[in-house]
């Protein structure tokens, strides 16, 4: 084949000079760049290597957003690294993002705007059936995102630890061996047995070939297969995601918050295997479940904040179910502090009742920078002292939604799971 | 990856007759390979040059590169590289005649390398077989010093952006005066030392020459014997002149590269090996970063014009019009590079035409007067081959981008903002004049920050970076790790002077902070002073 592509440019440009080119080319074809190339996992661990070695980690997280035709954008996470260099910052100076472009019109003329975040659809025209096909994608995503945040950011291995409230199940399979009865006859097995009894009488010599009217089949020799029982892990897991998605969070507290949800949800599909139960809870004066992520990730509204209908909506749902008996159940609450003045600490009554059910809260306030202030809701909880009370339960973090970074947002989730 | 077949490649002969026919100028020898977009999503991150070395950052840009391909696929039309042969890829699915606009268009672009000045570095030597040559050098020392190298190539690539591309430049093209000792003894030691007047140094010239054309073997000898008598300093200070003459002009990478304490140890030379590699290879692509408007307006310019005139496409017309149009046209909001392009070669050509690229059209001030200038002088072709030759993205930009252009192609900036009340982005026609349009356009331009090593202060401890404020302040997420690369590399401390711009949001009004950032063991301190 080589010989026959050299033929081809032979005419073209002569033989002498240029072979080296070639062979070069075609060297680098028989390597096959495909094979030099790393896997994602060695590449992981490679940046898992630079820590040892003294040097900051460089492999992070970037989404791509994939549209889809009804219009609900997914999110594909792909590994991604920046080289750092000099380089000048245009961003200081311009107030603007600026392009170019051409048409007839004045200085000034708006020529077209787009949605900064597509209102998500209300959640009472779609069936669950509709959401969780919709969600699919970003589950299989989201599951390889976990994994790498575990391995990655040294998220804690919940399998490892344990987890002691697992409901088991049992289903029956042809698995297990037994002599001399069963179901099925398993020959390979029985085949090995009677090889072994026979050379044990001496019915079977090294040198010589066997007489095979002369081997002798004990009943005890036969294996069967028989019903055996296995564990099956059922759902073990299942996760509130609450935010608010009132007005004041649209922009970068929104981004803070979901940010953090999508890599919990990530992780902690990861850790159950996909075994998790998710819920997803809006609220902004009330509160209502939406069916998929990515509705939940997309929604917003414009209005007031009152957060205790979400927390209120939490309880209900467990408690109509009775969840709590044969769940996990964590229940994680993003926003930006925003709240109503709460006279009759319902927020703090149905924290506390939540904590009985729950393993772990975890909240995230994303703070609008402008004020270094505690939020209302910060003040409220701390005023209560039930970040004490429930130390084992509730976790509260902080991050300054205008200028948070990835690390921030793992540390904070290392923070929520911390025993 | 396979070479194109016998069929094609015909039609890029044929091509090429017609291009050199044209005017255009490139070595008749050039390979072109039927490559997938697998393939060239994996060579995205080599820079298209399949033998560059292997490195890890590659590979998660393949990996991304991937992923992004399957949510947006797309189907580039061809990529040119600059190297002796020059190589271009394809797809194998086009038609004969769409292979011949775009084989022209690659003409162009291999016309633009081996003839613009900025390239002219790379023209005696194929990168394509020395990058094979580097990929096994590193990969053998990968063999000995295993992930460190991969640590000096990241190191190295992190300043590789701070070389002198520009001296480097100057330096082949037009050589440093002084280098010899007639150079040196005229230019410089009868002009500075001498004081002497013009007249005198022409005499002393004329003299050289007689000398050396009555005795071509000792002339040399015989005139300095007679100038060293005269002036018996001469020698040392020629001597003076050669050694500080050689010690300026280091770009920080060279610098680090000779002096660092670190790299100097014995056990550490094989880094500077890797460093050379990195720098070669950021010498090597700096001509094409800039030149990526001019290159494609280039391009574009000739494919049009030559497979308008090819009689072999006949009946192809409206098709090729179609994607014509895609590639070139000016996008109603952001920018295309070969649109652009090929506006500003386009009205090179008219100017050159209508004889405007005179002084005597400069010096009309009357707006009618300009509108009717037309002196037929028919020069368009020759200024358009002089751009070829001679200008960059910046000095086209620069010296075409006027208010007759910005105009004559209803060209704007356009601004982005957020409107709160409507939830959304909005694009708005931020402004038509020239300037701004010019000033955006050059700021879309490659324009590393410029860097220098302060050696006063320098030491084995530390070493000292200047960054010359150009208006604009450094990417601050990016500090600390570059100058974790730079310390390593020096094997000590690392101090930087740069700006900070300061704002006062409620006036508006800013102004810029002479700050100096210090990275020592593993920290990075920032003062201002």
């Amino acid at each position: 084949m080589n010989q026959h592509q050299k033929s081809h440019i032979n005419p073209f440009i002569g033989k002498s000079s240029n072979l080296r080119l070639e062979e070069i080319v075609w060297k680098n074809h028989s390597y096959n760049p495909v094979i030099s190339l790393q896997t994602l996992d060695e590449l992981l661990e490679r940046d898992n290597q630079r820590e040892e070695d003294g040097f900051e980690r460089k492999i992070k997280l970037g989404k791509i957003v994939k549209p889809s035709e009804n219009g609900s954008n997914e999110i594909v996470i792909v590994p991604t690294t920046i080289e750092t260099k000099f380089y000048h910052d245009n961003s200081v100076t311009n107030e603007d993002e600026m392009v170019g472009g051409t048409g007839t019109e004045e200085e000034g003329t708006i020529l077209g705007e787009q949605r900064n975040q597509p209102d998500g659809e209300e959640g009472d025209g779609m069936g669950p059936g509709n959401g969780e096909e919709k969600g699919h994608d970003l589950n299989s995503d989201a599951y390889n995102l976990g994994k790498v945040l575990t391995n990655h950011f040294n998220l804690p291995n919940l399998q490892q630890k344990g987890i002691k409230k697992s409901l088991t199940q049992y289903s029956y399979d042809l698995t297990d061996l037994n002599k001399g009865f069963g179901q099925l006859i398993d020959k390979k097995q029985t085949l090995k047995r009677v090889i072994k009894t026979n050379i044990l009488l001496g019915n079977i010599s090294i040198n010589k070939e066997p007489d095979l009217s002369k081997l002798i089949n004990s009943p005890q020799d036969t294996i069967y297969k028989i019903l055996s029982r296995e564990k099956s892990y059922e759902t073990e897991a299942l996760v509130f995601f609450v935010r608010d998605y009132s007005g004041s969070m649209q922009g970068a507290a929104s981004e803070a918050v979901l940010t953090q949800h999508l890599f919990l949800y990530s992780w902690l599909m990861y850790q159950y295997n996909k075994k998790v139960k998710t819920k997803f809870i809006l609220h902004d004066t009330e509160a209502k479940e939406v069916h998929d992520f990515n509705t939940y990730y997309r929604s917003n509204v414009a209005g007031g904040t009152q957060i205790h209908p979400a927390f209120n909506l939490v309880n209900t749902l467990i408690e109509n179910e009775q969840l709590h008996l044969s769940n996990n159940i964590y229940v994680f609450y993003g926003s930006d502090g925003d709240d109503w003045k709460d006279n009759n600490n319902t927020l703090i009554k149905e924290l506390k009742k939540l904590a009985g059910f729950v393993n772990r809260i975890g909240i995230l306030v994303a703070r609008n920078a402008s004020s270094s202030l505690p939020t209302t809701l910060e003040t409220n909880i701390e005023e209560s002292n039930i970040l004490s009370e429930l130390r084992d339960k509730l976790k509260l973090s902080r991050v300054n939604a205008n200028d948070f970074t990835e690390e921030q947002i793992i540390d904070s989730i290392k923070f929520f799971l911390t025993v | 990856m396979k070479l194109i077949n016998q069929h094609t490649k015909k039609i890029m002969e044929g091509c090429k007759e017609r291009a050199l026919d044209a005017g255009l100028s490139f070595d008749r020898e050039s390979l072109e390979y039927v490559v997938t977009n697998t393939d060239l999503i994996e060579l995205q991150p080599k820079v298209m040059i399949p033998t560059m070395y292997d490195f890890w950052v590659n590979d998660i840009q393949v990996i991304q590169g991937k992923e992004k391909y399957k949510v947006y696929p797309h189907n580039p039309y061809e990529t040119v590289i600059n190297s002796r042969p020059a190589i271009s890829f394809y797809n194998d699915n086009n038609p004969d005649w769409l292979n011949v606009m775009i084989f022209y268009h690659v003409l162009a672009h291999i016309d633009f390398f081996q003839n613009n000045q900025l390239f002219s570095n790379t023209w005696n030597e194929d990168f394509v077989g020395k990058a094979l040559a580097d990929k096994r050098q590193i990969s053998s020392l990968r063999n000995r010093h295993g992930r460190w190298v991969d640590y000096i190539i990241e190191f190295s690539r992190s300043i590789d952006n701070l070389i002198g591309f520009f001296p480097n430049l100057q330096e082949s093209i037009t050589p440093t005066v002084g280098n010899d000792m007639a150079s040196y003894y005229f230019n410089i030691f009868c002009q500075k030392n001498l004081k002497l007047n013009e007249h005198f140094v022409f005499n002393q010239i004329e003299r050289y020459n007689s000398l050396i054309n009555k005795n071509p073997q000792v002339g040399e000898v015989l005139f300095f014997n007679e100038i060293i008598k005269k002036h018996p300093e001469f020698e040392i200070e020629f001597q003076k002149h050669l050694t500080s003459s050689n010690t300026v002009k280091k770009d920080v990478i060279e610098f680090i590269r000779d002096h660092s304490p670190f790299l100097n140890k014995e056990e550490n030379k094989w880094m500077k090996t890797v460093i050379n590699i990195i720098r070669d290879a950021s010498l090597y692509f700096s001509p094409q970063m800039r030149t990526k408007i001019i290159n494609e307006g280039w391009a574009s310019f000739w494919h049009d014009r030559l497979f308008r005139s090819d009689d072999r496409i006949n009946g192809n017309e409206i098709q090729y019009a179609k994607i014509n149009a895609a590639v070139t046209s000016i996008s109603r909001v952001g920018l295309n590079p070969y649109a652009i392009g090929l506006r500003l070669i386009q009205e090179v050509e008219e100017l050159g035409n209508r004889g405007m690229l005179s002084h005597e059209f400069d010096k009309l001030k009357n707006i009618e007067q300009r509108e009717r200038f037309n002196t037929n002088t028919n020069k368009g072709l020759d200024a358009i081959f002089h751009l070829r030759k001679n200008y960059s993205d910046f000095t086209l930009i620069n010296a075409f981008v006027n208010q007759d252009f910005v105009t004559k192609h209803q060209l704007m900036v356009i601004g982005k903002r957020i409107n709160e009340d409507r939830n959304t982005t909005e694009y708005y026609v931020k402004s038509k004049k020239a300037s701004d349009y010019k000033k955006m356009l050059l700021d879309s331009l490659y324009h590393p920050p410029s860097i220098k090593i302060d050696e006063v202060k320098t030491n084995d401890k530390c070493l000292y970076l200047i960054h010359e404020f150009e208006g604009k302040q450094l990417l601050k997420s990016h500090i600390k790790s570059t100058m974790m690369g730079i310390a390593f590399l020096w094997g000590g401390h690392v101090e930087l002077i740069t700006n900070e711009i300061r704002q006062n949001k409620s006036d508006g009004t800013s102004w810029h902070k002479k700050i100096i950032y210090s990275y020592k063991k593993g920290t990075l301190s920032k003062e201002e002073l």
